[in-house]
Formats: structure tokens, sequence, C-alpha cells
């Protein structure tokens, strides 16, 4: 039985992603529902974003290029075959002649993903610190400049559109709690806690045997294939896909998103993730007008990211840890069945 | 073969990019902070020459770097004095919000103004662009200029650093700012001083920028502070020197890999539209070989500033 101890922990995540759904399949419109799937994905790919940056303590701005190999292979093979060739004839010829399902398109992005972080980690995970920050950085640079330019991938410069909208209610929900579920299920393994443990203290936990190297690796794969994974849930959110969508400002809303909940906790990942999103649908719709009390109120375009700006920085300086303070989610020990208390 | 008058011209880029680096470096050597909002500073001092076009150069040039400066102050104070103390990923994230910010700000006074984004002109300093011609080579006087101004600030620098008490502080503040300060170093004279600094020396970036591209957009400076960032780390962020030269280096590898490369060529690397791979290739090897930079001097407790 102890080994359900601090599986309770779990419930947070899972919870807020489930009210989040309700919410968004019950309550809000037609109109916003797209905002709160897109809330729900977010959730997705700063989870996944967490899995390395969170366990290891290591900065990547990295991850959005496997959020972008995932969208890209889980959006090009899912475009209809009777319209492929010709809009898209300057592809490889097995990407052009060839699609496949959405949901075998996940699978794809999944493991692309993985696989591409597995590459690039090998050599990458000797660093540390700033250096593995800029390396990581420049990793995003590279897959930005390819998507953006070659042809015989994707779209390059042009955004494609013809992509099946199949990211539903159903599939966002379920992908998001997937992916919180095995982030979680790896912080607990013997792996997420080397890693942690080197977190806290490289020497010591040199010194107790662990492969940083390793760690770090196993951890960076399996963030690169859960971003993948995500980066197909966005694509067939989105419904199309260029090389813009999954670069910088990406990057820099999910690393947000991670701090402001609280970087070493995968509550905090999730807590950041809705928080943000959650700001951001109430000030897009201030932008298109709000009536108080018979008053109207209209802010003009470009207030509302100026807003979730202001926001962030707001949350930050009276919570410098994070909304969660980095700490996993916790119920009041008094509701515990005793055998799960933790002593 | 690689022609002289690409190398020119790639010297003029990375002296540009040399000087912003100058400000990126100062800034980390005292808060340890990578400012992913310094393009934005620039921007801003952008914008205040392109708003005050119709007035004389310097008097708009010195308005610029009031600007930059205030500005840097201001951000100082309220968004990076508080988080001092906390994790560098939580300073990190509010200078992404910083950049976002200042962004998003100058996209929304395009409302205001009524009128669509579109680049605002620039005509500061613009004799600057025309060309001395020696031989069959053209030299921009801007070029000049940039390695003038990165000299002369380099310099005033060096000075600053080594020949003043508050250039003491800030050397020893950027070597183990705790104890610095529990021998007497005053840590906010001394980070509003770098934080000053580094203001001026984005003004100066924006003129010369400004030279050489006579228009301002809210995208003015994003992209070269990010292969900045990227050039200072590669070539040593723990030295002012060696992450003035890792600036120096990827303006100049920018610039001349993007000159040397065809111009046309689908296949990766195989043109100049593939010039930021090559390069962001070049730093991972860097790093990878040499991890605290390649300009970084060997052995520990180098100095930082």
């Amino acid at each position: 039985m102890s080994r359900l101890r601090g599986w309770e922990q779990l419930l947070g995540p899972v919870a807020a992603v489930a009210l989040l759904a309700l919410v968004s399949g019950l309550v809000v419109s037609s109109a916003n529902q797209v905002q709160y799937l897109t809330a729900i994905v977010y959730v997705a790919i700063v989870a996944a974003l967490y899995v390395f940056v969170g366990n290891s303590g290591v900065i990547s701005f990295g991850q959005v290029s496997f959020v972008a190999v995932g969208a890209f292979a889980a959006g090009v093979m899912t475009i209809p075959i009777d319209t492929k060739p010709g809009v898209m004839s300057t592809l490889f010829p097995l990407l052009r002649d060839h699609s496949i399902s959405s949901a075998w398109s996940l699978a794809l992005a999944a493991g692309l993903g993985g696989l591409y972080a597995f590459v690039v980690g090998i050599p990458l995970m000797r660093l540390s610190g700033i250096a593995a920050g800029i390396a990581t950085l420049a990793v995003l640079g590279i897959t930005y400049n390819l998507f953006y330019n070659w042809n015989s991938i994707g779209p390059a410069a042009t955004v494609e559109s013809l992509i099946p909208v199949t990211t539903d209610y159903w599939q966002a929900t379920i992908g998001a709690v997937a992916v919180i579920c095995i982030a979680f299920a790896y912080q607990r393994s013997r792996f997420g806690r080397q890693l942690r443990a080197a977190r806290e203290d490289p020497a010591a936990a040199r010194a107790a045997g662990i492969d940083i190297h390793r760690q770090r690796l196993l951890a960076f794969t399996l963030s690169g294939a859960l971003s993948g994974f995500a980066g197909g849930l966005y694509v067939h959110l989105l419904g199309s896909i260029g090389a813009n969508q999954v670069y910088l400002d990406l990057t820099f809303l999910t690393l947000a998103m991670l701090v402001v909940g609280g970087i070493s906790s995968l509550f905090g990942a999730v807590v950041g993730a809705i928080t943000i999103s959650l700001f951001n649908i109430l000030l897009v719709n201030a932008q298109l007008g709000i009536h108080v009390f018979g008053w109207s109120i209209t802010a003009p375009s470009g207030t509302s990211l100026v807003g979730i700006a202001v926001i962030m920085l707001v949350i930050l300086l009276l919570r410098p840890a994070g909304i969660t303070g980095g700490k996993e989610f916790s119920l009041p020990s008094t509701l515990l069945p005793a055998r799960l208390r933790s002593r | 073969m690689i022609h002289i008058q690409n190398i020119i011209d790639a010297i003029g880029q990375g002296s540009i990019f040399a000087l912003i680096a100058v400000g990126i470096g100062l800034v980390f050597g005292v808060l340890r902070l990578i400012n992913f909002a310094y393009g934005q500073l620039i921007m801003l001092a952008a914008y205040t020459l392109a708003f005050t076009d119709s007035w004389p150069d310097a008097a708009s040039v010195v308005l610029a770097v009031i600007v930059a400066v205030a500005a840097s102050l201001v951000l100082e104070r309220v968004a990076y004095r508080p988080l001092r103390s906390a994790d560098p990923s939580t300073m990190l994230v509010a200078t992404f919000a910083v950049a976002f910010l200042l962004e998003n700000a100058a996209l929304v006074q395009y409302t205001y103004r009524q009128q669509g984004i579109v680049a605002d002109p620039v005509g500061t300093l613009s004799k600057l662009n025309e060309a001395v011609t020696i031989g069959s080579l053209h030299v921009r006087w801007v070029s000049f200029v940039a390695i003038g101004a990165g000299i002369v600030s380099l310099g005033a620098l060096a000075l600053l650093l080594n020949r003043t008490s508050i250039g003491l502080q800030m050397r020893a503040a950027s070597m183990d700012f705790s104890t610095a300060r529990l021998l007497g170093v005053k840590a906010n004279t001394v980070i509003v001083a770098a934080v000053a600094v580094s203001g001026v020396l984005a003004a100066v970036a924006a003129v010369v920028l400004s030279v050489g591209n006579a228009s301002v957009t809210y995208t003015t400076g994003l992209y070269e502070t990010l292969f900045v960032l990227v050039g200072v780390v590669a070539g040593g962020i723990d030295r002012l020197m060696s992450a003035t030269l890792g600036g120096f280096a990827i303006g100049f590898g920018i610039s001349i890999v993007g000159a040397e490369l065809p111009s046309s060529g689908e296949t990766p690397f195989t043109s100049n539209v593939y010039m930021p791979s090559v390069i962001y290739l070049a730093v991972i090897v860097a790093l990878l070989l040499r991890p605290a930079g390649l300009f970084a001097r060997g052995g520990r407790g180098a100095e930082r500033v």
C-alpha cells in the first residue's frame, strides 16, 4: 500500500484540467470554445516542457522544436491524399504520396519528437546552465529555419490550411491528461528521482553514482516525445500549419506559463498554463467589448497582449517562486486514509 | 574565394553586434541576468529617433539616450530589483514579459495613431549611409562609426572599470556579489550604474542600426539581440571582453555567410536563406568544444566584467 502514497498529488493537475474541460464543454459559447481547447493543449505542451525543465533544473528554449516536429509531421501526413500531390507538389515523394489517419499521426508526432530530442540530446545534454540554454535556443533556430525554407518537408514559408480539425473536446482533454499522467509517473520513477537529486546537488548526486548525462538525456527524450504529441494535438486543433506558429512566441509563452505556475512542480506547470490562458481569454474578450452596468468598454487591439505581459510580471513579483511555489498538490491529511498519509 | 568587400561589410556588421554585446554583457556581469528585453530597449530608442525626425540630429540622439537610460532604470527598479534573490528562471521570464510588453505597446500605439502597422522612417544621421569608395571597394561611413563607437565605448568602459571606484566595485560585484556587499560595495549603486551604461549603449546601437536601415518597426532590434545573446554566450559571457568578441564574431559570421552563400537553392545549406542554420550549428559546435566560451580564459575564477 505504501506504493500508493503520494499519488493523491496527481489529483490536483488532473482535476484542474477536467474542470477546464467541463467549463469549456458546458458553459462556454461555441465561439469561445476553441480558445478553451487551445488552453487545454497548452497544458499538454507545458507539462511536456516541465518533464525536462522542471525535473532537471536546466532551462531549455528548444522544446518547442519538438512541438514543431510533431506539428509538421502530424499536419503534413494528414492532408487528404486526393488534394495533397496538387497543393504540396514539392514534398518528398514519400511524404507527398501517402497520408495517414489523425490518430496515427499523433503516434508519429510523438515518435519523431522523441527521436529528434534523443539525437539532439546526445551531444547537448553534456552542457549545463547558460551554455545548455543557448545551445537549445540554437536548435530551435535551426529547426525553424529548416521548416521555414525547405519545401520538401512542409509548406515552407506559407501556411498550409488543409489539415483535418480533429482535436475536439474529448481528444484535447484525454491527450492533456495522458501527458500529465506520464509526466507524473516519470517524476515518481527511479529515473525521475535521480534527475531531481542531480538538480538539487549535482556533486552529491554524482557521488551517489547517478549518471547525470544519461538521466538528462532520458528526460529530454521523454519531454521531446510528449512535446511532439502535444504538437500533433495543436496542429489538429488549428487546422493549419506554418513555421511561425511553433517558434519564439510559443517558446516564450510556454516557458512563462511554467515559471508563473511554479517551475519545479507538475501542478505548477498545469496551474501556470491554465491561469495565463484564462487571463488571455478574458482580455481577448475585453478587447471585443464587455458590458458592465450598461457601460460598454472596448479596448484597442493589441491591449490584450500588453495586459497579459503585465499580469505575468505582477504574478512573478508577488510570487517569485510561482503560484504553487513549486510544490505539488496536497490534500489536507485528514481527508486521506491513514495508510496513505505521509509521515 | 572570400571577397574583400564582403569582409569589410562583415566587420561593420560585427562592430554593431559587438556594441549590443557590451550592453548585454555588462548587465549580465552584475545581475547574472540574460536580458531578453534588450532588443526592445533598442526599439524604444529607435522609435524616439523616428518621432523626433524633424529635430536636429544631436537633439534627437540625446533624447534617445535619455529615453533608453530612463527605461532601463525603471525596468531595473520595477521588475528586476524585487526579483534579484529569486530563482534565475524567474528573472529570465520577467525579461520575456518586459520584452512582450514593450513589443506589444509598440503595436498598440499604431491603433492610437489610427494608421496601419507601417515602418516609421528615421532620417537621423542618414548621411552616414553614404559610402567612401577606395578603388573598387565601398565602405559606408556607418561602418566606421560602428567600429569607432565600439572602440570608444569599450575603451571608456575599460577606463571606468579599471580606473574608477565604481568600476572596481562593479568588478568585485560581478566576481562575488555577496562578499562584495560584505566589504561595503553598495549593490544598488553598482547595478544602477551598469544598467544606466547599458541603456546608453542601447541608444547608440539604435542610432547605428537606424542609419543602416532607415525605418523602425515593432521588431527593430529583436533579430539582432537574439543573435547577439547567442554570440555572447558562445564567446564567453563571464568576461566582458570575451562576450564582446563573441558578439563581433556572430555579426561577422552572419554577414559573411549571408554574402558568400548563393542566393537561390532549396536544399538545406546550399543558399543564404539557410544562413541562420549555419550560424547556429557553428554556435552549438563551439559550445560543445568550449562550454565556458570560445574566447574565455582558461582556469576558474576569471573576472566576469
